[in-house]
C-alpha cells in the first residue's frame, strides 16, 4: 500500500524520447561518421596551436 | 561513500582515457570507441582519450555546417545532442559530480591544504554563458571567408584542453612545439589560473564557466535519478549546508541547478533520513518506504 504514495514522474522519459528521437535523426544524417572522423584526429585549434 | 565515490572518479578517469599506447604509438587512439560520448569533460585530442567530448564535437559540426549543407550533407549536431541529452534526461549532473574528469582533478586540487574560499553565487551564472555565446552563437555566426567558423570554447577557453591534450601533445610531437604561439601562452595561463583557482575554492570551473555543467543543469528537476528532500523529516538544522561541496543549501533548494549531487548530504550530514535517490518518483537510496515508516513512527 505505501508505493501509492509515490507518484511516478513522467517528465524524464519524455526527455529521454526526444533525446533518443534526435540521437536516431543524427543516426540517419550518417553524422556519427563525422564525429569519429572529427575525433580520431588531433583538433590543433582545440588544444590551443594553429 | 565519499570513498567509493573518489573510486567511481576514478574509474571514470582511466576509462575515458583508457588509450596507454600512445607512447608508442606516438600518436592519440583512433579506434571505434571514439564513437562513444564522455560523459564528462575530457578532450578527445588526449593522446589517451577513447571517447569524445560532446563540447567538441559539437563546436566543430556547428562550425561547419553551411560547408556540410554546400556539400550535401545534413550534419546539425542531432546526434552529439541527442546523446548528451540522454544522458542528461537520465543522470542530470550526477555525471559532474561522479563521472568527469576534470571535475576529479579539481576535487583532488582542492585537497592541497591552504586557505579556502567561497565563490560568488553570481558567478554561476557565466557557464550558460559560455554554453550559448562560445559553444552555440559564436561557431556558428563567426566564419571566415570559406564559411567555415572556429571552436571558440576549446579554442579559446578549455583548461581540460590545454592539460589533456595541448601538454601532452606538445610533448609526443615535438615538431608541434614551432607553432607555439600566444593562442598557447593564453590557454596556458587560463589552465595555470583555474588550478590555483581549484586549489584555494571548490571546483571553480565546474561552477563558473563548464558548458556541458551548464547543459546538464537543465535537467536538475527533470533528470530520472536525482536527490530528493522530505520536508516531512528534515529539521532545518543546516548540517546539509556545511558539506557541500559547490555551497548550496538543500533543505531550502533541493532542484537546484549547481547540486552536482556528490550526496555528502545525505551520507555525511543528514541524520534524519531526510534526503534520499530517487528513481522517477520512487525512492531508492536512503529513504526507503520501510525506513521512511521506521523515521516517521520513531
Amino acid at each position: 500500500m505505501k508505493w501509492k504514495k509515490f507518484k511516478l514522474r513522467r517528465t524524464p522519459f519524455v526527455l529521454l524520447g526526444i533525446f533518443l528521437m534526435l540521437w536516431l535523426v543524427g543516426v540517419s544524417l550518417n553524422e556519427p561518421t563525422r564525429v569519429l572522423e572529427q575525433a580520431k584526429s588531433i583538433c590543433l585549434e582545440c588544444i590551443g596551436i594553429g | 561513500m565519499e570513498l567509493a565515490r573518489k573510486w567511481v572518479q576514478a574509474l571514470w578517469f582511466f576509462l575515458v582515457n583508457g588509450f596507454w599506447g600512445f607512447p608508442a604509438t606516438g600518436t592519440l587512439y583512433q579506434g571505434p570507441l571514439k564513437i562513444i560520448c564522455s560523459p564528462g569533460l575530457n578532450c578527445y585530442s588526449c593522446p589517451a582519450a577513447t571517447t569524445y567530448c560532446p563540447i567538441g564535437s559539437l563546436q566543430q559540426l556547428l562550425l561547419g555546417i553551411r560547408f556540410s549543407l554546400q556539400s550535401g550533407q545534413y550534419f546539425f549536431g542531432t546526434f552529439v545532442v541527442g546523446s548528451m541529452g540522454m544522458l542528461g534526461a537520465v543522470f542530470g549532473r550526477f555525471i559532474c559530480g561522479w563521472a568527469c574528469p576534470f571535475g576529479f582533478i579539481q576535487e583532488l586540487l582542492h585537497k592541497i591544504p591552504s586557505r579556502k574560499f567561497s565563490i560568488p553565487s553570481g558567478l554561476n551564472w557565466l557557464k550558460y554563458g559560455f554554453l550559448l555565446l562560445f559553444v552555440i552563437i559564436l561557431p556558428l555566426a563567426l566564419v571566415d571567408d570559406f564559411g567555415m567558423g572556429k571552436p571558440w570554447f576549446c579554442k579559446f577557453v578549455c583548461p581540460a584542453g590545454t592539460l589533456e591534450a595541448g601538454i601532452p601533445m606538445l610533448i609526443l610531437m615535438p615538431d608541434l612545439r614551432s607553432t607555439v604561439g600566444w593562442l598557447y601562452v593564453n590557454k596556458l595561463i587560463i589552465l595555470v589560473g583555474f588550478i590555483i583557482w581549484s586549489v584555494t575554492a571548490s571546483r571553480p570551473f565546474c561552477r563558473t564557466t563548464c558548458p556541458l555543467g551548464a547543459f546538464y543543469a537543465l535537467f536538475s528537476r527533470y533528470q530520472l535519478i536525482k536527490l530528493k528532500l522530505d520536508e516531512d523529516n528534515c529539521t532545518k538544522c543546516g548540517a546539509c549546508h556545511k558539506v557541500c561541496p559547490v555551497e548550496i543549501r538543500f533543505n531550502e533548494t533541493p532542484d537546484s541547478c549547481e547540486c552536482v549531487n556528490c550526496m555528502r548530504c545525505m551520507t555525511e550530514a543528514c541524520h534524519f533520513d531526510a534526503i534520499s535517490v530517487e528513481v522517477a518518483g520512487y525512492p531508492m537510496f536512503g529513504q526507503t518506504p520501510e525506513r521512511k515508516r521506521k523515521t516517521t513512527h520513531a
